[in-house]
């Protein structure tokens, strides 16, 4: 199947910024958005007010929006956008500004996902999630996506061939790229024996099959090639881009992501194949999440994932460097910047800034993200390849 | 599998007592839906007319062909347990301080996949689980998955138990033993297994019939009580009030007259009295100290039951004044209830038709046996349920006002 979608030839992503984690803030949100904006504007040697598209996502900004930060933050966008999206708002945001760029309706668009985190805003966020989790998931003590993917993580262990060791072995392998990103909030190694005996959250999830809620920002630009190279910016390409909303609304259980659905249609964009990939940003909350995107996006058959890990050194310089910063589960969860992690990692390894371990020789980068569990499942699937811009 | 507790230990009297928390109570107005049908003990989803598709979470618009005619409809509940989790950790004070809690995921053989309480007797993942819903501690629907056959002792299940007001192994209160009710309410609570059963009587120098039969039950106990005086009340609550589980109030007054039938106001006066201002002078007395007990331990406060009367809806006009004096307490048990939700306790409102004794001598038959009404107050105890209508005449009266209340009014009105 080709693909028919314009190409993203023009579009190029640019300076990669994290705002250092922390568990607790007694900040707020703008203040995370302000440090991002004026880190991203200092490392581009630009003013702000060049920044004329920002798009947004956060769960803690209420009750701002986009439109009360531009005013927080002082700026005159002509271009605004707020992706309430969760894991997947870094790709969708993405999405969004590189096609504003190629039309002309902005020329830089800052995509930054930010959040505070308070010692309640977790609870808070969990009760009022959605209309379909308040009436229907939070009433049942599920605290928050816990419940849903312990589910999932249940059967898909009941209908796979997989073992609590294979979840185990990417939780490991993440907490090893950790140890050497500086943001990372887990300093500590972590071993098979600590995850397997660690105590039970919400059966058959164990601790560190669960990411920590936690208080950052990411940020990238994006903008024309052309403008990036008049800067001066070191700048990754855009090859290919998916996004899906309730994929499989008729399984009864989520049995996958919703990455299969549009699969062929990312490769094709990209004129990739996965075995071109060099490394694997997933969305990793929980790590069945990582193994159903592994799956479905073809890196190995449906239900071939636990294999597919047993036989993979999963870390930066492994057969298969898969989060190689470590992740959301040993960086820490930073609300909707969990959507961004993977995307602005992506960005550094294919530019040459790796804060932490570098993945040799990496040109093509792919990276998903995931998100929403408004009811019993995760609605938004989207995906991304990138590659280093220095070629062509 | 569910074991049946054992007898509650004695409370210890220096320990602080364990203030109440509730399960999280928001719900969007639709969903309230599947709590309007639970309060009645239905488990009903919201069904397409346009399409047939069942849908939940409730919705405003069907999800498959999105028209907005949904209709809440009763469903069987019969499903496949595709996973299922014990959860351990929780944000919610309720759960945190009953955890862990065993929670699983159903695909309904009706549609939709839903997130339920798993009853101790369900097997693990995969198997056939039956669905229902009931009130939660706040009050609001939940849905329950349990095995597809009935277990002995299912009701002894904790998370079960934390929904229901089973009075097994409760100390209750019932208000007037006097009457055919009060003694059938007294003999079936009894005979479910309550640990100690206060019966009020307003004359206790006046043996009444049924007397020695009531004195012949082992856990109930004669006590003074006339809900008529204050002091009397507030008396009986100043010695039991802290240890009363369940307040059944049975008193009742009830004459057969309409405005026309009899000049003055003493029968609606003594009727308003028992039925209204009794009501009301037992929850000020005996509310705070159930409120206040609504999580001390395995033998909490739980629940409140107003013995009201179908005529509480609509006006029955040869027990006109009656039905007024019902009416008046029916609006007052929901003022009690929504005071009591945020402790967990429940309001339950017995709704009967007419009751076979004397007042009901001249209204045809069907009339309720005082048995059939206790037996239908134990079994909504046990099921979670707050508004009960037991009988058939009950339920024609409920599905008439719950059609249209304007053409009861007139039925009623023409003597039908």
């Amino acid at each position: 199947m080709g693909s028919h979608r314009s190409p993203y030839d023009d579009v190029a992503l640019a300076v990669p910024v994290t705002v250092p984690y922390v568990r607790y803030s007694i900040r707020g949100a703008h203040w995370f958005f302000a440090q991002a904006l004026a880190e991203t504007v200092r490392r581009a040697g630009i003013d702000k007010d060049r920044v004329d598209g920002l798009c947004v996502s956060s769960f803690s900004l209420a009750p701002d929006t986009a439109v009360g930060l531009i005013q927080h933050l002082g700026l005159s966008p002509r271009w605004l956008d707020h992706i309430p999206m969760g894991g997947a708002s870094g790709i969708v945001a993405l999405r969004r500004a590189a096609r504003a760029v190629q039309c002309g309706d902005a020329g830089i668009v800052a995509c930054i996902a930010a959040d505070t985190n308070h010692p309640d805003t977790f609870r808070q966020n969990t009760a009022n999630f959605s209309q379909f989790a308040r009436d229907a998931v939070y009433p049942y003590g599920a605290g928050g996506p816990n419940a849903s993917f312990a589910m999932l993580t249940a059967h898909y262990l009941r209908t796979h061939a997989a073992r609590a060791e294979d979840f185990g072995k990417i939780c490991v392998a993440q907490r090893d790229n950790a140890l050497r990103f500086p943001y990372a909030l887990f300093k500590k190694k972590l071993t098979l024996d600590e995850y397997l005996t660690a105590r039970p959250i919400a059966e058959p999830l164990r601790l560190f099959d669960c990411v920590m809620p936690c208080a950052g920002a990411e940020s990238f630009l994006v903008m024309r090639r052309d403008i990036a190279a008049d800067l001066g910016l070191p700048h990754a390409r855009l090859a290919a881009t998916i996004e899906r909303h309730n994929a499989f609304p008729a399984d009864p259980i989520q049995i996958r992501g919703g990455w299969s659905r549009d699969r062929d249609d990312l490769y094709a964009q990209a004129g990739v194949a996965p075995s071109d990939i060099d490394f694997l940003e997933t969305y990793d909350d929980y790590p069945v999440i990582t193994l159903m995107q592994i799956e479905e996006l073809g890196f190995c058959g449906p239900g071939e994932g636990a294999e597919f890990i047993r036989s993979h050194d999963l870390t930066v310089e492994g057969s298969f460097p898969l989060n190689t910063s470590g992740g959301q589960l040993s960086v820490g969860q930073a609300g909707a910047a969990g959507g961004s992690l993977g995307l602005v990692e992506a960005l550094r390894q294919l530019t040459g800034a790796a804060l932490g371990a570098a993945v040799p020789k990496a040109t093509t980068g792919l990276v998903s993200g995931f998100g929403m569990i408004n009811y019993d499942r995760g609605l938004c699937s989207g995906a991304a390849i990138l590659t280093a811009g220095a070629e062509s | 599998m569910s074991v049946a507790p054992a007898r509650p230990r004695r409370k210890n009297p220096i320990l602080r007592t364990r203030l109440p928390t509730v399960p999280p109570a928001a719900r969007s107005r639709v969903a309230l839906g599947l709590t309007a049908a639970a309060a009645l003990g239905r488990f009903e989803l919201q069904v397409c007319l346009a399409c047939g598709a069942v849908q939940y979470p409730p919705r405003e618009a069907c999800h498959i062909c999105l028209s907005d005619r949904l209709e809440w409809r009763a469903q069987d509940g019969a499903g496949e347990l595709l996973a299922d989790s014990v959860v351990h950790h929780s944000q919610e004070l309720f759960f945190r301080e009953r955890g862990p809690w065993r929670l699983g995921l159903v695909k309904l053989a009706c549609g939709p996949s839903v997130v339920a309480h798993l009853h101790g007797n369900c097997p693990a993942a995969p198997a056939r689980v039956r669905v229902s819903s009931t009130l939660d501690k706040a009050g609001q629907a939940v849905l329950a998955a349990f095995a597809e056959q009935e277990t002995p002792t299912m009701t002894d299940d904790r998370q079960l138990r934390e929904m229901t007001c089973d009075p097994r192994a409760r100390k209750i209160l019932v208000t007037d033993g006097k009457t055919a009710v009060g003694r059938a309410v007294v003999e079936q609570l009894a005979a479910a297994g309550a640990e100690i059963i206060w019966v009020g009587h307003a004359e206790p120098w006046k043996k009444f019939p049924g007397f020695d039969a009531l004195r012949a039950i082992k856990q109930a106990t004669l006590m003074p009580l006339d809900v008529t005086d204050s002091q009397s009340v507030t008396e009986l609550a100043g010695e039991i009030g802290g240890k009363v589980d369940i307040v059944v109030n049975t008193a009742e007054h009830h004459r057969n007259f309409g405005i026309e039938a009899r000049s003055g106001l003493d029968v609606a006066r003594a009727e308003m009295d028992v039925n209204y201002f009794g009501l009301l002078r037992l929850a000020q007395a005996f509310g705070p100290a159930l409120r206040a007990r609504g999580a001390d331990g395995q033998a909490s406060a739980v629940a409140w039951v107003n013995l009201l009367s179908i005529f509480a809806l609509t006006n029955f006009p040869p027990h006109g004044t009656f039905s007024a004096s019902k009416a008046a307490a029916y609006s007052l048990s929901q003022c009690l209830r929504a005071e009591m939700l945020p402790a967990g306790i429940r309001v339950i409102n017995l709704f009967p038709g007419p009751i076979d004794d004397e007042w009901n001598q001249l209204i045809l038959p069907p009339k309720l046996a005082p048995s059939a009404l206790a037996a239908a107050l134990v079994k909504a105890m046990r099921e979670g349920v707050e508004d009960v209508y037991p009988g058939d005449i009950a339920q024609d009266w409920l599905a008439r006002w719950r059609d249209n209340p304007k053409v009861l009014e007139r039925e009623l009105a023409a003597g039908a």
